[in-house]
């Protein structure tokens, strides 16, 4: 298991969520690295940090918002999302997640249930990092070479200008292509656009 | 001097830029300059920055530089990569375009002329720009409220889309076409690059010091 493995909580109740952050506190193979307490700026922390685990109240994701965290969780595949169930929660919803942390867990257990998956990931994913742009990426990478700025990207994906500038970074870092010149041509080697779309 | 070149193989790419010819025969290095009328402390000085990363003549080195020969070793660069290095790629290039269905063709040539249009904007900005101020600095004749900082600040990175379409040859482009002819620009595009970036150093650790110099 490698040495820094990052967490984010996404938690309403504070008390909960410190509570689980303490856990950790003296676990050294693992920082909490963010602490929400709704769902809506988590897509700009998961693009931010590329945490491995994500903890989260499954009561967050409500029936209307079930689509947007299935997305989220395709777009991120790397991340393993765990549920904190703090009361009764349908079983279609958490087989959702890879493992369940319940409100009476011992810290003892709660650790031992984050190590395991953390060590199963590693086993699974050897390979370095995913080098193919998630479908997010994809959509932002598609956006800039048809010459759209940040604001009009943000706009048009609804999100954040700082989370498309994450995603930019990505993208920069995992195909090794800097200018937009360069990646309009990965663009298209890859059928992502056509050049009728681009060169008007 | 020829002991200076086999040791260093960077270096080869620079002599053209002093008017100097190989075939030193066993010429030290203060006649060779001597011979093609070269400050011997200026040559070493960009030797020094084309071997060594991390070296930063000292403030009294910088003092020492003729502006003369600085501005003339920076235009001979320009016109060397311009007349010959950058030619040199498309050639290979466009063996691989024509090569290419005409979809990626298109593409690739689009690519290499927007890197060579922004190459020449670059050059252009700094014999613009730059050396007439350099000039009116030296003569104390200052026309313009420019300052260097500005050059500095400005100072596009024009490597950034060589490495990139070193990164579309090597990973991207599909693997049939002209294998041979793309290891040729491969190289070619590392030795560009390499030379670049010691073109851009000698301006960071040389040209910027010395008109700050001068500026104070």
């Amino acid at each position: 298991m490698k040495s820094d493995n990052k967490i984010i909580i996404v938690e309403p109740s504070p008390i909960v969520s410190a509570g689980i952050a303490s856990f950790f506190n003296d676990i050294k193979q693992v920082s909490i690295v963010s602490q929400l307490d709704r769902i809506d700026r988590m897509e700009e922390k998961l693009a931010a940090y590329n945490p491995d685990v994500l903890i989260i109240n499954p009561l967050l994701i409500a029936y209307d918002t079930n689509e947007q965290f299935l997305k989220l969780c395709r777009d991120f595949s790397n991340v393993i999302p765990v549920a904190l169930v703090t009361s009764y929660v349908d079983a279609g919803i958490l087989k959702q997640f890879k493992d369940v942390i319940e409100i009476n867990d011992s810290k003892q257990k709660v650790v031992t249930k984050i190590f395991n998956l953390l060590s199963d990931n590693k086993l699974t994913q050897e390979k370095p990092e995913s080098i193919e742009l998630s479908n997010r990426e994809t959509d932002v990478l598609v956006a800039l070479v048809k010459g759209m700025t940040n604001k009009e990207i943000s706009d048009k994906l609804f999100i954040s200008i700082h989370t498309v500038i994450t995603h930019r970074k990505n993208i920069i870092r995992k195909t090794g292509i800097k200018s937009v010149s360069g990646l309009t041509v990965y663009a298209l080697l890859n059928n992502l656009v056509d050049e009728t779309e681009i060169y008007k | 001097m020829a002991d200076l070149v086999l040791g260093n193989s960077k270096l080869l790419l620079m002599f053209p830029r002093f008017g100097m010819d190989l075939g030193f025969g066993d010429h030290s290095i203060a006649e060779v300059c001597a011979m093609n009328n070269v400050s011997a402390p200026f040559f070493l000085m960009i030797c020094n920055v084309y071997c060594n990363d991390d070296y930063t003549p000292s403030p009294d080195d910088i003092a020492s530089v003729d502006p003369k020969a600085l501005i003339n070793y920076l235009l001979e660069s320009h016109k060397y990569y311009l007349n010959e290095r950058l030619p040199h790629i498309e050639e290979h290039l466009n063996h691989i375009i024509k090569a290419c269905i005409p979809k990626y063709g298109n593409m690739l040539h689009r690519f290499f002329e927007e890197y060579k249009n922004e190459v020449v904007d670059h050059f252009v900005y700094e014999e613009k720009n730059v050396f007439p101020y350099l000039q009116q600095l030296v003569n104390q004749n200052v026309k313009t409220d420019y300052k260097i900082r500005v050059f500095h600040e400005n100072h596009t990175n024009i490597e950034d889309k060589l490495s990139d379409l070193m990164n579309i040859l090597v990973k991207y482009l599909p693997a049939n076409v002209f294998p041979k002819e793309r290891i040729e620009i491969a190289l070619d595009i590392n030795e560009l690059s390499a030379d670049l970036m010691s073109h851009a150093l000698i301006e960071e650790r040389i040209l910027i010091p010395f008109v700050e110099s001068l500026e104070a």
